[in-house]
This record gives structure tokens, sequence and C-alpha cells, in this order.
């Protein structure tokens, strides 16, 4: 079934997928609903870190390194956790300044230089190119072995193939084509390519299945599991040695460098700097990212060893180079389906890398190298031309050609030798010497376009000379005798002990030389002198990035320009139609003015500059943009007083952020409080009213029964006697009324005289039985006392509680019928305090009646034809009493069968009873 | 805002405590020959720490989303 068409189409069918894929991810971008919009389609896209350097190099490391292949994913694990502060401050910096690449990204950072963007586009071509040429090798590679399937043939020098019957070279024209068309499919300020992630998100799928596939394979049906294969390593003398730490022999040095060559490569390797950086739909993306995308290294690792040690076994004794054994070894077993799946998984890893590379370097070679030479050498006849958009599209899918086709030209090239083999780890190198410039310019303001330049330089040149140089060496490329005797025979400066330095393996070395030369020339030249006006500025908009209220950039630029000029300058590089609509949006969210009645102030001429810095590159946008608009340079001083200025409205608006708050919750205090007062200004307006109604209903019948006497002398003795004692008992009645309302309005106040003391409750209740005791005698009833022969003392006012218990008796007899009326009254001790209930055989109460009775003035029964029979505030006042010492006052009671009032005394609260009863 | 700073401290601590983990000398303590379930225990122990530092790493991620 494997052969040439089936591959070829299943080739083919894979990259139409990816194509449907990209489309569809850019359809859905225009129509607004992103595809890529998730986190976990983020942490995907990331694993475009993953190339077939993992995919197929991971093993041929393992078979040689054992576990020593590991740190190249336990770096990035470990960066990403410190990626919640490094990758967002990156995500932040760039999307506030429109940086696209990380080219712009050191040029912004370091005054918009033009010769720092050009320095780092160079250093990331010529370390990235041969990485590239890498993936073309490992695609080719692949091909070449199923060609032959069933047999497993090396493949030797596929490079003796005339190109055009090389696949390899097809492979890299059809990458070419695909991200030409998704990648520069326009001019876009922010220079994202949805569809592109979208296909590199289900690249990254599609080959870590595959790569979990062919371990469960090899683990589990070529062999009995992980322990059956690491058993029979342990038996064989020349493997065993695979499953220490260190069987290169390098120490843990080489270890500790690898971890942190691989944390570096993932911050700044281009492509990650465009998935991570670039291409971030959300902030909220990363958070999920900074796990999952580790998770994702974890799962494709899994079975490296396996595999690699498996193979080791299996083909032991053949010609097979481990590098391949992800897919020779289900060749091997003719598992067809597999095989194709490894192929197409090897496929993924390398289009995947090739194709956001691609794009990333694209961008660069086009903003930060193309563009420059173009505006120095031709900046009269680009001045003239009045749509630049498609010059600047052409030169992208220039570059991405000639990007693919130098890869290419590399692989055939280098063909197996050692310079392409060892690229992997060579590239990495190289991007780590971004890192002083890239980590120092985020964190610290000191650094300099000269101290970045000279870094950058040395950093470089020392990779290449203890690096690169001995690569080509070691391919023959060079005499072998530069590395062991040194450029003409001093021994001091061989390439890979350099000053004779020993003990270290080749990568360790360089990392070591190099960032001894560019950390050591970027800080040494950067504090040379201080930072110019321009640097300052821009170390305050990187170094700041995370500040909630940070200086744009706006605030830094002075001068005059014209609106007219500005939109013309946009629109010849992004093309008319998206320069009026760029500006159309800048003026709705600027009082929603047209475009020409917009002020061509700071912040417009800073919004079109960022606008032409996501197609052309900071530095070139700031020269473009100063040749139309007159800038007064800010000297340093001023700059730093403008910063100062802003550092200092910082610190106000957190005051006064402060203040606010405190101002607030005052203000929420006194809104309570004067709800509080309003209500009880409602509620003392009733009582008024309530006081007054019952004032005045005894008033009214003195005032009627005095007239009567008083206009009729001669009304009989008997009447004048009962029209005086009615008159009495009215005012007795009113008397108590003001006394009550009075005591009440103490208690509530707060104002109540308490006193404290031990009372026995036992004793006051028969005091109060024995005062009572008239009314029961009138009335006719009984009163049946059930009361312990010991109770304990309580700690409460004996007169207050008289005067409950009084209250409470009275209203029983009020209430008893009249005839065998009688009053139960029982004291109980319980666990935690005394209980006292008074019982009548009364007509009892309603249940919905039961609260409304300890409310004020508020009587139960008909009060239009009986007259009511208290003032209606004993309850309410005995009710407080008992709150007052932490107890409670309720009713039982069902109508037709009497009432039940009780009341509970706690032993504990007593004596603390709250100062202040309730209000 | 407390709560936030609280990550940011969780995950410099866990970037620290992998440095720690995947390095000499505590790497150096593991690879003695020695074997776990039939799996070398240095391979053991370096997958063990991996995994748990991700799981560590998620578990501050994930409670802060929550919250």
């Amino acid at each position: 079934m494997l052969n040439a068409p089936v591959i070829i189409a299943a080739a083919l069918l894979y990259l139409g997928l990816l194509f449907a894929v990209a489309w569809w991810g850019d359809k859905r971008a225009d129509q607004g609903r992103s595809l890529i919009a998730s986190s976990t389609i983020y942490a995907l896209s990331m694993a475009v870190y993953c190339t077939t350097w993992t995919f197929y190099g991971s093993v041929g490391r393992a078979a040689v390194s054992g576990i020593g292949f590991l740190p190249i994913y336990l770096g990035p694990t470990l960066v990403m956790a410190l990626g919640w502060f490094v990758l967002l401050k990156m995500i932040r910096t760039a999307k506030a300044n429109r940086i696209t690449s990380i080219a712009d990204f050191i040029s912004s950072r370091y005054g918009k230089s033009h010769l720092l963007g050009g320095l780092v586009t160079v250093i990331a071509v010529v370390g990235i190119v041969p990485y590239i040429a890498l993936q073309l090798k490992a695609v080719s590679g692949s091909v070449n072995l199923l060609l032959h399937y069933p047999e497993i043939v090396m493949p030797g020098r596929s490079t003796t193939l005339p190109v055009f019957a090389d696949v390899s070279f097809y492979i890299a024209l059809i990458l070419a084509a695909f991200t030409i068309v998704f990648g520069t499919r326009h001019l876009d300020a922010t220079e994202r390519h949805e569809g592109m992630v979208a296909a590199i998100a289900l690249e990254s799928g599609v080959k870590l299945a595959a790569f979990l596939a062919v371990g469960v394979f090899v683990t589990y049906g070529l062999y009995d599991g992980f322990a059956d294969i690491f058993q029979r390593v342990a038996a064989d003398d020349g493997l065993r040695r695979l499953t220490t730490a260190d069987p290169s022999g390098h120490g843990y040095t080489g270890w500790f460098s690898l971890t942190l060559l691989a944390g570096l490569a993932i911050l700044f390797l281009p492509r990650q700097f465009q998935i991570a950086v670039v291409e971030n739909v959300g902030e909220a993306h990363l958070k999920r990212a900074i796990w999952l995308f580790p998770l994702y290294l974890f799962l494709i690792n899994i079975f490296v060893l396996p595999i690699a040690l498996g193979g080791l076994l299996h083909f032991s004794g053949q010609e097979v180079d481990a590098d391949t054994f992800v897919l020779t070894l289900p060749m091997a077993q003719r598992q067809e389906w597999l095989t194709l799946l490894v192929f197409i998984g090897g496929l993924s890893a390398a289009t995947g890398m090739v194709i956001v590379e691609t794009i990333a370097l694209s961008t660069m070679v086009c903003n930060d190298l193309v563009m420059p030479i173009l505006l120095r050498l031709r900046g009269a006849a680009l001045a003239e031309a009045k749509d630049l958009s498609r010059l600047l599209l052409g030169i992208r899918r220039g570059a991405i050609l000639a990007i693919l086709l130098l890869g290419y030209l590399y692989f055939r090239l280098a063909g197996e030798a050692y310079a392409l083999v060892a690229i992997g780890l060579i590239s990495f190198s190289a991007v780590a010497q971004f890192a002083p410039a890239m980590i120092g310019g985020m964190y610290w303001r000191g650094g300099t376009r000269e101290g970045a330049l000279a870094g950058l330089c040395a950093g470089f040149l020392v990779w290449g000379y203890t690096l690169l140089l001995p690569s080509f060496a070691k391919s023959g490329w060079l005499v072998a005798d530069f590395l062991t005797q040194g450029p003409f025979g001093l021994a001091l400066l061989r390439p890979q002990q350099l000053f004779g330095l020993l003990g270290l393996d080749e990568i360790s070395h360089c990392l070591f030389w190099s960032f001894f030369a560019n950390i050591g020339a970027y800080v040494v030249v950067s504090i040379l002198r201080p930072p110019t006006a321009a640097e300052a500025s821009q170390a305050t908009l990187f170094v700041d990035a995370l500040k909630h209220t940070r200086p744009v950039g706006a605030a830094l630029w002075r001068g005059r320009a014209e609106v007219g000029d500005l939109l013309a300058l946009a629109g010849r590089f992004l093309g008319p139609q998206r320069a009026e609509a760029a500006f159309t949006g800048y003026a709705r969210s600027h009082g929603g003015v047209a475009v020409d009645a917009l002020e061509a102030d700071a912040e417009l001429v800073h919004f079109a500059e960022s606008l032409l810095a996501g197609a052309i590159g900071s530095a070139s946008a700031r020269v473009m943009v100063a040749s139309v608009a007159k800038e007064e340079p800010l000297s340093l001083a001023e700059v730093m007083n403008i910063l100062d200025e802003a550092s200092q409205l910082r610190r106000y608006s957190r005051e006064l952020e402060r203040k606010s708050g405190e101002l607030e919750a005052a203000t929420r205090e006194l809104k309570a409080a004067n709800e509080r007062l309003q209500e009880l200004d409602h509620l003392k307006d009733d009582i008024m009213s309530s006081v007054t109604h019952e004032l005045r209903t005894p008033l009214t019948s003195i005032r009627a029964l005095s007239e009567l006497l008083r206009d009729d002398p001669m009304l009989p003795l008997a009447d004048r006697k009962r029209f005086f004692s009615l008159i009495l008992l009215e005012s007795e009645r009113l008397s108590r009324l003001i006394n009550q309302t009075l005591d009440l309005a103490k208690i509530e106040s707060g104002n109540a005289d308490w006193l404290g003391s031990e009372v026995d409750l036992k004793g006051i209740i028969e005091q109060s039985v024995e005062a009572t005791n008239q009314l029961f005698q009138e009335k006719g009833a009984r009163i049946e006392l059930d009361l312990p022969a010991e109770a304990p003392l309580i700690r409460a006012d004996p007169d207050r509680l008289i005067q409950v218990l009084l209250n409470l008796l009275s209203n029983a007899v009020k209430f008893l019928p009249p005839f065998g009326g009688c009053v139960r009254l029982t004291l109980r001790t319980g666990a935690d305090g005394l209980e006292v209930s008074v019982t009548d055989n009364g007509p009892g109460i309603r249940p919905e009646d039961q609260q409304v009775i300890f409310e004020k003035f508020r009587q139960v029964g008909d009060s239009m034809t009986e007259k009511p029979a208290g003032t209606g505030l004993g309850l309410p006042i005995s009710r407080r009493i008992i709150e007052h010492f932490g107890g409670r006052l309720w009713v039982e009671s069902a109508p037709g069968e009497g009432a039940t009032f009780r009341f509970f005394l706690p032993f504990a609260q007593a004596g603390a009873a709250k100062e202040s009863a309730p209000a | 805002m407390h709560r936030r700073i609280l990550t940011g401290e969780r995950l410099v601590a866990a970037f620290l405590c992998g440095c720690v983990l995947f390095n000499y000398p505590l790497l150096s303590l593991f690879d003695r020959g020695a074997e776990l379930f039939g799996v070398p225990l240095l391979y053991a122990y370096v997958f063990a720490a991996w995994a748990g530092l991700i799981m560590a790493i998620a578990w501050v991620i994930e409670r802060r989303i929550e919250s």
C-alpha cells in the first residue's frame, strides 16, 4: 500500500486540509468570531516549539544521551511559570506599541534604531535558516525512507538527486505558497494571522497524536510495557549506561546549560515570539497556557525513552539511524497505517515550524532590513508613490520565498554534514543572544542603543566563533586544524577551548563565553553614558508596561502636523481604504467627529505612528512620520520632566483613588445613618399620633363628665358620685399611660436606670401574686402557683421583674372568663436559665395577633365595641425589660384555649446585660 | 489584588522549586541505578517531579481563575 503515489497523495491531502482550516480561520476572523480565541488553541499553537527536531530528533538524542534530551523541555516548563510576568509584559508592550517582531521589539526599546533592528534580523536569519533546512531534511528523509518500504534503507545522500526530482524542493515551494497565502494576505497593522494559527494548532494536535500512537505501539505492542523495555536494557551492558544521568560524561553543567538555553529559546525564538506575543488574541489565554503548554511537552516526551531504547534493542546490530526510529519501528512491523500517521505527524512538525518561522523572519526582513535600506537609498522615490502597500506585500512575499529557498539551498549543500545535524542547539544558542537586550530592556531603564548593539555584536561573534565555525570545521568545510590547533596555530584561541577553558561541553562553553561577552558589553557600554531622550521615553514604555497608569507615547511627542498628511502617509503604506477605516475608527473613539475635523495633536500623531509601526516597523514608522510632521525634539531634561510628571500624576491618582474610596465608604455610612434616622423619625410620628390618640380618650371622657357635673346642678347625688369615680378612674388611666410612655421612651433610648442585683425570682413571683391578689378576688378567680422549693439566684433588677410579672398577671385577669377563671403561674429551672409562664383560661389569642400584641398601643379585640382594657404599652415594656436581661418573652395560645405568656431569663447573660436596650 | 500578588509569588516559588528539582545536586541523588516498578529511578524521578510541577502550576492558576 505504501508507495509513492499514496505517500504523495496523503501529504498533499494533509496540506489541503491545512489550507482549508487556515481559510476557515481567516473567514471566521473576518466575521469577528475568532476561531483561535481560547487558551487551549493558544497553548497548542505554542507547541510549534516541537519541530521535527523533537518528533524525530528527541529519540535520536535519547539513543545517545539517555535522559539528556529532556532539559530541552524542562527549560520551557520552568520559564512558563515565569511567563505570568515575562510573557505578559512582552504581550502588553507589543500590543501597546504595535510591535510585530522580535527585531522590532529590540529596535523600538532602544530608541527606534534601524541599526539594531537590522542586526537582530541578521542574527535571526543566520541562526534560523539552517534550522529551516533541518526541517526540510527531516521531511525529505522520511519520504525517502517510506519510498523504500517495506525495506528499511537509510537515506544516504539524497542530495544526489537533481533539484527537480527532489521531494523537499517541492515541499519548500508548497510551504512558501502556503505561507504567502496565509501569512501575507493583507497588510495588517497588528500583523496577526488567525487562519495560520488555527492550522498550526491543528498540526500540534496531529503530531502529538502521532507520537503517542507510535509510543503506545512500541511500548505495549512491540514490548510488554515500560518495565519490560527497561529490564531488557538493564540486561544489556552496552545500553545500561543510558539509564544514568550523564551517559556522555559532560557532567551536570551540560544539563544546566540546556535547560537555560531552552528556557530562553521559548521566549526569544522568532516563531515563539510570533505565536506567543504577536498572534496572542487575548491576555487571558496566557493564564491557562502557562500549564497547558508544559503539559503538552510532558505528554510528547513520555514515550521518547521507550522508543529510543526499544529501537536500539530492536535494531541492535543493524545500520539504522536512531533519528528514524519513530518511523522505522512501525515500518519494520509492517504497520502501514501507523507508519503513514507518523509520516503525517513529522510533516506537521516540519511544516508548522517552517510556516511560522518564515512569517516571523519575513516580517523582520521586510520591516527591519529592506524598508530601512529602501528609505535611505530611494527615500525620494518612495515619498512620491501613492500606494506602497503592494510594494510592502511584495517584499514580504519575496522574503518568504527567499528564506525558504535559502533553507533548501543550505540543506542541499550541507546534506548529512554535522553542521546541519547539530543545528538545533546552535540555533537556540544564536537566539539566546537576544536575551540580555530583551530582558535588560524590559526590566532595566539604563540600557542604551550602543549597549544593546555592543552586546548583540559581541554575543553573535562569540557564538559564531565557538559554535558555528567549529560546526563547519566538523563538516569538513574548514580545515580541521582550526579546531585542534586554533587559528594560525594559536592554541589559546582554539574555538572550543577558548583561552584554555576545558571541561565544558561545546554548548556550555559557547553559552558561557557568548553571555560573558554579550552581557558584559551590554552593561558596560550602557553605563558609559546616560540614556538619551528617545531611549528614556521608550524605556519607560517598556519597563512600566504592566503598571496600571503609565504615560502613553503621545505624552512624549511635541510638534505640529496636518491630519491630511498623516492620513495620506498611512494610506501609502496600508492602502487608502484601510488607512481611512483606521482613522475613522480613531475619530469615532474620540468624540465621533469626522476625520477632517480631527485635531492633529500628539495623540493622533502617535496613533498614526503606531499604525505604521505595525506595517513597516517602529524605526521606519518614526522616520516616515517625522517626514510629514514637524517634531520639536524634546531634550532629555524635558522627557524626564514629563516622566516625573507622569509618575507624580500616578502618585496623585493613587492618592485620589484611596481618598475617593474612603469618601465612598463614609457616604455609605452616612446614607445608612440617614435612612435609620428617617425610619426613627417616622416611628416617632407614629408613636406621637398613637400617644395623643390614647391620651385623648380618657381626657375626652373626663371632660364630658366634668361638663355634665358643671352644667347640671340638679344631678342626683348617686350619679354625681358615679361620675366622680369615673373621672378618678380615667385620670388614673391617664397618668398610668403617661408613666408608661415615659418609661418605654427611657428604656428605648437607653436612659433607663437599671439596678443589678442577685434576685430570687421565686420571692419576686410570690410578691407579685400578693400584690395582685385583690384583682383576682374582685374577679372571683383562682391563682395556682407551681413553684420549685428553691430557685437559683439570677442577676436582674427586682423592681423591673415585678413590673413584668404584675403586667402579665393583670393582663391575665383582664381576659379571664366571668366565672371559673383560673391563672396558673409556674417557675422552671432549666440548664441555662429560668422560665416563668403565666397561663389563663380566657378566650385565647388568634395566631395572627400573637405578634401584634407586643407592638406599642396595639390591643387585641374589637376596639370599636369594647372599651380598651389597658394602655397597650404593658407588653412592649415587659418584652424590652426581659430582653434587656438577655432573655425573651413570647406567647403561646390558640383561640378558645387560653393563652400562656412565657419568659426566659438566662443565668449567664443576666449580669452582662446589654448596656443599652435595642433601639 | 491581594490574591493576584499571591498567585505571582506562588508561580515564582514553583519556578525556583523546579530549578532545584531538575539540577545538580538533587538529580544526582537519584542517579544510582536503582529501579522503581521496573523503571530506572532517575527516569521515574524526573518524570514524576515534572508532572508534579505542572500540577502545582495548574493548581495555582486554576484557583486564581475560579476565585
